[in-house]
């Protein structure tokens, strides 16, 4: 019996086992930090159009490990991801591979690109405050660095400190004060948690709804999807969105982007996804299904987006930003952040 | 080395053949070597780390990791010893309504990953659950900050949930124990006037304390791996950290140095469960256990012991199930996606396959090791064992790199003698998720088979030589008949138990392929679990059928039959 099984067992496995091996004609491959279910509409586009098939490994942790291991002879061709940290992650474990052509510099704007052409931007977020409607007037918060201003003690709810989303602004506030000031700000905010950190960025919100705090951080998009799902409306319905400055500059953007590996088997494929994704189409596809801000600035974003109206943009460039995380994720570490308010 | 070499020269010794090497040394030799190289991964990037963050780790959140992992530990032993041995005495010594049910259905909870309760209870006890919901109504409290209400998503909540997953192992190794017992002990404590409660404090207890000790060690190795639960509940431990240190800032030494504190840990737990399992002295004289008389419970203790085996079952497995099952109906159309049939073809074949190979190798380490009776092979194969307490995703990155390594050398080899690339050869197939596997859960099918081959008593291998068989005939015509039972049980856990698994599926799988698990992940790690709970429901599912035959096959009052580690 059970050796039956076996041999039932190898006979599906083994077609199964070939399927990375060696590049073929019309594929590329994908390791995404990005859900699939998101990326899958836009891939489905793409081998529409081109005939191309698009097979994904998806995972959370851990892919950038992966390629380092596989070496040469990874299937690996693109990279994505959700936040500038892994982009530069990649490249600076010499896993990335220079692309450059017309299409991609055109379309993504040169603050969205790696100079050398490692990466590229393909979508924006917002990294927003969520406040609650009933308890704080508007206008009674308009920066990142009032979150540790101490009337919002017990009042500030966000997910862990060592999140990719966190350590971002993190770093780009050290981009504009130093490790030092920063490092006052985060000890300031840990101060106001109304709990420990915990959750998404939508559990936040729904804190705000159950009356445990009064601001929170998120993601802009998280609004779109809250609204779209019956059970978190109420949750938006808490919620005001307020476009915060850092510095005086503008709101802090995270970047989710792409970039081909260094051994990359098919790269022509690859190219043509690069340029699909960076495309009017592709852009309009992103705005539309997953609520990003397209990268391409002649794009517009969705309409719940351009209700939400214009707001400036911090800053602090991205190769700052990913300079500066391993320091943000000391300073995280070393505040004490994730043991939330009651410890210093 | 130098046990190999006694273990060889036993065999010259014994006969007068001329040296000849010996294939079963030489295979549990080359088997372990194999099944511990993502360990040895782990501990060498670990001591040789390229960026040394150990001080940093050291002065700021480590001594927190560990504190918290050890409260944690604390927690969900004692309460999984008061609910299994509790639990488990009442069924097998004591008579009252509903008895036969519950002897089987207090394994279920095994079958429910331990995230998705925590989910389920998080959705239930929340500010916007029914349960608060309900008490605002009744005392007309508007919000949070009117009342105080117990915080699911907290170091106590994880404690909680992972008693109610993970107390059936206590409960079926405490179960067996209490069965082996000869009646004849329990008849004897109660002539000598001992009450129900007397006779278990001062006699089954202590008789079954070396089980109830493996028990506890197996849950808190599962503890210590958990990394759904105490992600979700935000609470630190040693394995959060070690995720946070090595996957998200990119620390690969840091990562490992925590991974080698947990090894420690665990460690430990295997001196302390083979300590317990030494002090096993207290035989049974009898040749035949004969059937418990159980003591007759009558009024209030019966409805106490009812209600003591019923709630862990509806806490731990009924009342999240019928969540999972609403949410199912609720979202059927989302959940059916074309991909879920071929995720539960992946996930069961799967697991079968990885159940049948890590016992066969079991068998065999376990076999070599009563056959040549040697320290060194013995201490091997319990190293090789390790894996089943490390974390998935670390065990992953430790299969990453020796398989990266070997692809790339053959490749390599290849290309300079012949010109042709031959790719990645295991890398990025289901070749690296079924490794994993068998190196995750190995001990279980070690340790099982190793305890079921202990019961079969010498004689048996020395009257099969009188037949003129081999080791190997001994084994298959004499042994396996014996240990049949344990077989099945390591199998069936171990099948369960890959089932379940997660990072380690999703880190080493090929382009395009979901298990169940991975499947329910993708909207789990969204915390929309409602709109994966068929898929959920699919694992549980898949895990109650082989769970309630394990209590069958142990229930037949055999001791061949134990789960075991190391």
């Amino acid at each position: 019996m059970k050796y039956r099984l076996l041999a039932a067992a190898a006979l599906v496995a083994a077609p199964m086992a070939t399927t990375t091996t060696a590049a073929s004609a019309a594929e590329v491959n994908v390791y995404s930090y990005r859900q699939a279910a998101l990326v899958r509409p836009l891939f489905d586009a793409f081998t529409k159009e081109t005939g191309v098939k698009v097979n994904v490994v998806f995972a959370t942790k851990g892919l950038i490990k992966r390629l380092q291991a596989e070496g040469r002879n990874s299937p690996a061709d693109l990279v994505f991801t959700v936040d500038i940290g892994r982009l530069s992650a990649v490249v600076n474990a010499g896993l990335a591979q220079q692309v450059k052509t017309a299409a991609l510099e055109k379309a993504v704007p040169a603050e969205y690109r790696d100079a050398k052409g490692m990466w590229y931007g393909l979508t924006l977020r917002a990294r927003l405050l969520y406040t609650s409607k009933d308890r704080v007037a508007k206008g009674a918060i308009t920066s990142y660095e009032e979150l540790a201003d101490p009337k919002w003690r017990g009042k500030v709810c966000t997910r862990k400190g060592d999140h990719a989303y966190n350590i971002a602004l993190l770093a780009a506030y050290i981009g504009h004060y130093g490790e030092a000031k920063a490092t006052e700000w985060l000890k300031g905010v840990k101060a106001n948690l109304a709990r420990k950190p915990q959750g998404n960025d939508r559990a936040q919100v729904k804190a705000i709804m159950e009356g445990v705090c009064d601001v929170a951080v998120g993601n802009h998009y998280y609004m779109a999807l809250m609204l779209k799902n019956e059970k978190q409306k109420p949750w938006a319905a808490s919620a005001n969105l307020v476009f915060p400055t850092l510095a005086g500059k503008g709101t802090h953007m995270n970047v989710s982007g792409v970039m081909m590996t260094k051994h990359a088997p098919n790269k022509e494929n690859a190219v043509k996804l690069m340029e699909f994704l960076t495309s009017k189409k592709a852009q309009g596809l992103y705005a539309n299904v997953n609520n990003e801000y397209p990268i391409d600035p002649d794009v517009k974003a969705s309409p719940l987006l351009e209700s939400w109206g214009k707001f400036a943009r911090d800053t602090v460039s991205l190769d700052t930003i990913a300079k500066n995380r391993a320091a943000a994720l000391k300073i995280v570490n070393t505040v004490g952040y994730n043991d939330g308010p009651a410890t210093n | 080395m130098t046990g190999l070499n006694a273990s060889v020269d036993n065999e010259r010794a014994r006969s007068t053949r001329r040296f000849k090497p010996d294939p079963w040394a030489a295979g549990a030799f080359v088997i372990t070597a194999i099944v511990a190289l993502p360990i040895l991964t782990v501990l060498a990037a670990a001591f040789f780390p390229t960026e040394n963050i150990w001080p940093h780790l050291w002065e700021t959140v480590l001594p927190g990791y560990i504190i918290v992992t050890l409260e944690l530990m604390a927690g969900v032993a004692a309460g999984t010893v008061l609910i299994g041995v509790g639990t488990a005495w009442l069924v097998t010594m004591c008579a009252f309504p509903g008895r036969r049910i519950f002897e089987w259905a207090l394994v279920l909870p095994l079958a429910m990953p331990a995230y998705v309760v925590a989910y389920v209870y998080t959705d239930i006890l929340e500010y916007a659950g029914p349960v608060q919901m309900m008490l605002r109504d009744i005392f007309g409290w508007t919000t949070s900050r009117d009342y105080w209400f117990p915080e699911i998503r907290s170091l106590g909540g994880a404690i909680v949930v992972m008693t109610m997953t993970l107390y059936p192992y206590v409960y079926l190794l405490a179960r067996s124990a209490f069965l082996e017992q000869s009646s004849g002990v329990g008849e004897a404590a109660r002539t000598l006037g001992c009450s129900p409660w007397a006779a278990f404090r001062r006699v089954s207890l202590p008789m079954a304390r070396p089980s109830i000790v493996v028990g506890v060690a197996l849950v808190l190795m599962e503890t210590l791996n958990d990394f759904g639960t105490v992600d979700f509940f935000a609470v630190q431990t040693l394995t959060t950290g070690m995720f946070n240190v090595w996957l998200v800032m990119n620390n690969t030494g840091g990562g490992a140095q925590i991974a080698v504190v947990m090894l420690v840990f665990v460690i430990f737990l295997l001196v302390a469960e083979r300590v317990a399992r030494r002090r096993r002295g207290y035989h049974d004289t009898s040749t035949r256990p004969r059937r418990p008389v159980r003591f007759d419970l009558r009024g209030g203790r019966r409805t106490l012991a009812f209600l003591v085996c019923s709630l862990p079952i509806l806490i731990g497995f009924f009342v999240p199930a019928g969540l999972l099952i609403s949410y199912a109906i609720e979202f059927y159309d989302v959940s059916l996606s074309n991909r879920f049939p071929q995720a539960a073809v992946n996930s069961i074949l799967l697991a079968a396959l990885a159940a049948g190979v890590a016992v066969l190798i079991g068998l065999f380490l376990a076999y070599a090791v009563r056959l040549r009776k040697s320290t060194t092979l013995r201490n091997l194969a319990r190293f090789a064992s390790l894996g089943y307490a490390v974390p998935g995703a670390v065990l992953a990155i430790g299969i990453l790199f020796p398989f990266g390594a070997f692809d790339n050398a053959v490749d390599g080899f290849m290309r300079a003698t012949f010109g042709v690339s031959t790719g990645l050869i295991l890398s990025g197939t289901i070749v690296a998720v079924l490794f994993a596997y068998v190196v995750r859960f190995l001990a279980l099918a070690y340790g099982t088979l190793e305890a079921g081959l202990g019961r079969v008593t010498p004689h048996m291998d020395d009257a099969a030589r009188t037949l003129k068989h081999g080791p190997a005939q001994a084994l298959i015509k004499v042994n396996l008949p014996i240990i049949r039972g344990s077989m099945m049980t390591a199998a069936i856990l171990i099948f369960v138990d890959c089932m379940k698994e997660l990072p380690a599926t999703l880190l080493l799988r090929p382009f395009n392929f979901d298990t169940l698990a991975t499947y329910v992940y993708q909207f789990a790690s969204d915390e929309l679990l409602e709109e994966c709970a068929l898929g959920a429901l699919t694992i549980v599912a898949a895990g109650v059928i082989p769970v309630i035959l394990l209590t069958r096959v142990m229930g037949r009052n055999r001791p061949d039959q134990e789960i075991s580690i190391t």
